[in-house]
C-alpha cells in the first residue's frame, strides 16, 4: 500500500475551483450581456457570488490539501 | 419513488429545461474528474483488502459522508421532492425518524461487532455468527437485489434525463452506466468512496441555491407556510406529526404506528443497520473509533438533507403555479406533474452555470449511488458467493480479478435490467418491492445474532427464510387482493406507502419468532466461538484518556437532541 496518497479533498478542491471561475464568468458575462428571458430571481446575481463561494472554498481545499514532497 | 418518476418518462413534446454551452462545460469536467480519480487510485487497489475494502484506512469524515453518499442514489432529489409536493413535510420522516436513530444505534452499539470480527461483508458476519447457509441465503438474496435495483434506478434516471434535458435514453444509460463501471473497476471501493465524497459535495453545491432563492422569493419560511395555506386550504402540508393520529387526517394515509414502529422501528434501521451497501463504507474506517464516528457524522448530514430536497417541494407547493398534478392527470391533461418539481424550480431559478450544476448534482446522485451498489455487489458476490461455493482456496489476486470483472460484470447486469424494464414496465413493481422483502427480515436475523448469545445456526437460517417469505407473501396478497391491505395495515382508511410499513413489521415479527423457537429447539455455539461478535462475549476496546469532544458517545448524544428539537419545531 502506497502511504502517499492525493487526499480527496484535494479533488474536490480543484473541481471546484475550476467550477468557481466558470460560474463566476458566465454570471459576468450574463450581467454585461442580459438574458432575454432572465430567470427569477436574477436581480440577485446567483452566479456571481455562488461562483465566488465555489472559487474561495475550492482554492482553499487545493491548497490545504495540496501534495507534499514525501520526507 | 422511482415508481413516480418512471411513469412520468412519456415522451415529452418539449425539455423542461435548456442547458447553455458553459452548462455542458460543467457536466463533461465532471465525467472527466470522476475518471481521472479512477485512474489515479487504480494503483492503490491491488490487493484484496485494498480493492474490496479500500485498505481500511478511511477517516472518520470520509467513510461517514460516503456512507451517506451511497444512499442518495439516482433519483433521491427529485423523488423526494416530489413526494413532498404530493405529501408535505410528512416526506421528512423519511430523513429523521426514519434515519437518524438507526444510524446512531449503528455508531454507538453495532459497529464495534461488525468492526472487531474484521468481516468483509455483512453477510460474512453471518457465517461467522451462524453458518454458510445463512450467509449464502443473505448474500444471494443481496446481490440480486443490488444489480436489479442498480439497473431500475439507470433506467429511471435515463428517463428523467429524457423528460428534464431531451436527451437520448440509451445514450444517458451508456455513458453514465460505463463511467461508473470504469472507476470503480479501476480503483475498487476506494475510487468508489472518493468519488462518492466529491459526489456529496456536488449534490449539495449544485441543489442548495434553489431553497436559497425559493425562500428569499416566497418571503422566508413563514412566508412560505402561509402560500401553502392559502394555496391548499384543505389539506396540511407543514406539520410533521400533528395529522399522523389517524389514516385519514394526513396527505400519506398513514398513522403514528406506522411512522413510528414500521419506519423508524423495522425498515430504516434494517437498511442502515443490515444493508452492506451501507455498512461497507463504514467498515472501510481505520480503526474502531473513525467506523462509531462515520454513522455519526453520516445521521448529522441526514439530518440536513430536507433543506435540499423537502424544501423544494414545499416551495413547489407555495410557488408554483398552475399547481402540479398526479402523473395520470398530467399525463391526460398535457400539465407539468410532482415529478417534474425540481427541475421546475432548476428552470426558474438557475442561469448558465448554475443549471449545469444543478443537472451535474443530479447525475452525481445516480453515480454514486450506482457505485455503491456494484462494489458491494462486488464484494459479496466474490466474498459470500464465489469463494464459498465456487472456489475456496485461491490466491488474493485471484479473487481481486474476480472482483474486478463482476464489477463489471454487475454494470452490464444492470444495463441488461434497464433494457428489460423498458420493454416491460410492470417488472419494476417487482423489483422495487425487493428492499420491502429484503430488509426486515434481515434486521431481525442480525440484531438476534447480535445481542442474544443463544441464537442458534439453523434458527437464523430459517428465521431469515420464513421472515422474507412472509414478506413476499404480504405483497402478492395485496397484489392480487388489493383489500387485504386493510388487514395487513389494521386499518381500512390505510393507502398503498403504509403496506410497506406494516409489511416490513410483520415480516420481522415472523423473522424474529422463528429464530427464539429454532434457536431454543437446537444446540447453540460454545461462547468460545462467539467472541468478536455477539455482546456478552466480546470485550469492546475503551480508549482511556480520550477527551469527551472526541468521544462518539458524546457527539451522538448531540445529534439525538438536534433530532429531538427539530422534530418538536415541525411538530
Amino acid at each position: 500500500m502506497h502511504k502517499h496518497r492525493i487526499s480527496i479533498w484535494f479533488f474536490i478542491g480543484l473541481l471546484l475551483t475550476v467550477y468557481g471561475v466558470l460560474i463566476f464568468g458566465a454570471g459576468i458575462y450574463e450581467l454585461s450581456h442580459p438574458q432575454e428571458h432572465p430567470v427569477q430571481m436574477a436581480q440577485y446575481h446567483a452566479g456571481i457570488w455562488w461562483g465566488v463561494l465555489l472559487f474561495v472554498m475550492g482554492l482553499f481545499y487545493t491548497i490545504k490539501f495540496r501534495p507534499k514532497k514525501e520526507p | 419513488m422511482n415508481t413516480l418518476l418512471l411513469a412520468a418518462a412519456t415522451p415529452a413534446s418539449s425539455t423542461l429545461v435548456h442547458l447553455s454551452p458553459v452548462d455542458m462545460a460543467v457536466i463533461a469536467i465532471y465525467f472527466m474528474m470522476v475518471l481521472g480519480i479512477g485512474w489515479y487510485l487504480k494503483r492503490f487497489a491491488k490487493t484484496g483488502e485494498g480493492f474490496f475494502m479500500a485498505g481500511r484506512e478511511m477517516t472518520a469524515w470520509i467513510a461517514g459522508l460516503s456512507f451517506l453518499a451511497a444512499n442518495l442514489g439516482s433519483l433521491e432529489l427529485m423523488g423526494w421532492a416530489a413526494a413532498t409536493y404530493q405529501y408535505g413535510i410528512l416526506a421528512t420522516h423519511w430523513y429523521w425518524i426514519g434515519a437518524i436513530p438507526a444510524m446512531l444505534f449503528l455508531g454507538l452499539v453495532m459497529m464495534p461487532f461488525y468492526y472487531i470480527c474484521k468481516t468483509h461483508s455483512v453477510p460474512g458476519y453471518l457465517h461467522l455468527r451462524y453458518n454458510n447457509a445463512t450467509r449464502v441465503l443473505s448474500g444471494v438474496t443481496f446481490a440480486f437485489m443490488t444489480v436489479l435495483t442498480s439497473g431500475i434506478n439507470m433506467y429511471a434516471m435515463a428517463l428523467v434525463m429524457k423528460v428534464v434535458l431531451g436527451w437520448d435514453i440509451n445514450f444517458s444509460i451508456w455513458v453514465s452506466s460505463i463511467t461508473v463501471a470504469i472507476y470503480v473497476v479501476l480503483g475498487g471501493l476506494l475510487s468508489a468512496i472518493f468519488n462518492e465524497v466529491l459526489q456529496f459535495m456536488l449534490i449539495w453545491l449544485g441543489a442548495l441555491l434553489i431553497p436559497i432563492l425559493g425562500l428569499i422569493q416566497a418571503g422566508g419560511w413563514s412566508g412560505m407556510v402561509a402560500k401553502i395555506h392559502e394555496n391548499f386550504p384543505a389539506q396540511d402540508y407543514t406539520h410533521l406529526w400533528s395529522g399522523l393520529g389517524h389514516f385519514n387526517t394526513n396527505p400519506m394515509g398513514i398513522n403514528w404506528v406506522g411512522i413510528v414502529v414500521g419506519l423508524g422501528l423495522v425498515i430504516s434501521p434494517g437498511y442502515w443497520m443490515t444493508n452492506f451497501l451501507v455498512v461497507q463504507r463504514v467498515l472501510t474506517a481505520k480503526d474502531l473509533r473513525s467506523a462509531q464516528a462515520a454513522p455519526i457524522i453520516g445521521a448529522g448530514f441526514k439530518m440536513m438533507i430536507p433543506i435540499i430536497v423537502i424544501l423544494p417541494g414545499l416551495l413547489g407547493l407555495a410557488l408554483l403555479h398552475p399547481h402540479l398534478l398526479p402523473e395520470q392527470v398530467a399525463l391526460k391533461t398535457g400539465g407539468n406533474s410532482y415529478n417534474e418539481v425540481l427541475p421546475l424550480l432548476m428552470g426558474r431559478y438557475l442561469g448558465p452555470g448554475l443549471l449545469g450544476l444543478g443537472i451535474t448534482a443530479l447525475v452525481a446522485g445516480f453515480m454514486s449511488g450506482m457505485a455503491g451498489n456494484v462494489s458491494a455487489f462486488a464484494t459479496v458476490w466474490t466474498y459470500d458467493i464465489y469463494r464459498p461455493l465456487i472456489r475456496k482456496q485461491a490466491s488474493d489476486d485471484h479473487y481481486v480479478k474476480v472482483g474486478r470483472w463482476w464489477t463489471f460484470l454487475g454494470v452490464l447486469i444492470s444495463i441488461g435490467t434497464a433494457y428489460l424494464v423498458m420493454q416491460f414496465n410492470s417488472i419494476m413493481d417487482y423489483v422495487q418491492a425487493l428492499f420491502s422483502w429484503f430488509v426486515a427480515p434481515m434486521l431481525g436475523t442480525v440484531l438476534l445474532g447480535m445481542f442474544w448469545k443463544r441464537t442458534t445456526g439453523p434458527g437464523g437460517f430459517w428465521g431469515l427464510l420464513l421472515g422474507t417469505l412472509t414478506s413476499i407473501g404480504l405483497w402478492a396478497w395485496v397484489k392480487v387482493v388489493p383489500s387485504a391491505l386493510a388487514i395487513v395495515a389494521m386499518s381500512p382508511d390505510a393507502k398503498p406507502l403504509a403496506q410497506d410499513m406494516f409489511q416490513a413489521l410483520w415480516s420481522f415479527v415472523v423473522t424474529v419468532i422463528v429464530t427464539v423457537l429454532v434457536s431454543l429447539a437446537t444446540k447453540p455455539k460454545p461462547e468460545s466461538e462467539l467472541v468478536g461478535l455477539v455482546r456478552g462475549c466480546t470485550e469492546i476496546p475503551v480508549e482511556h484518556g480520550l477527551p469527551w469532544h472526541k468521544k462518539p458517545l458524546f457527539w451522538g448524544t448531540v445529534v439525538f437532541i438536534v433530532f429531538i428539537i427539530l422534530n418538536l419545531i415541525f411538530w
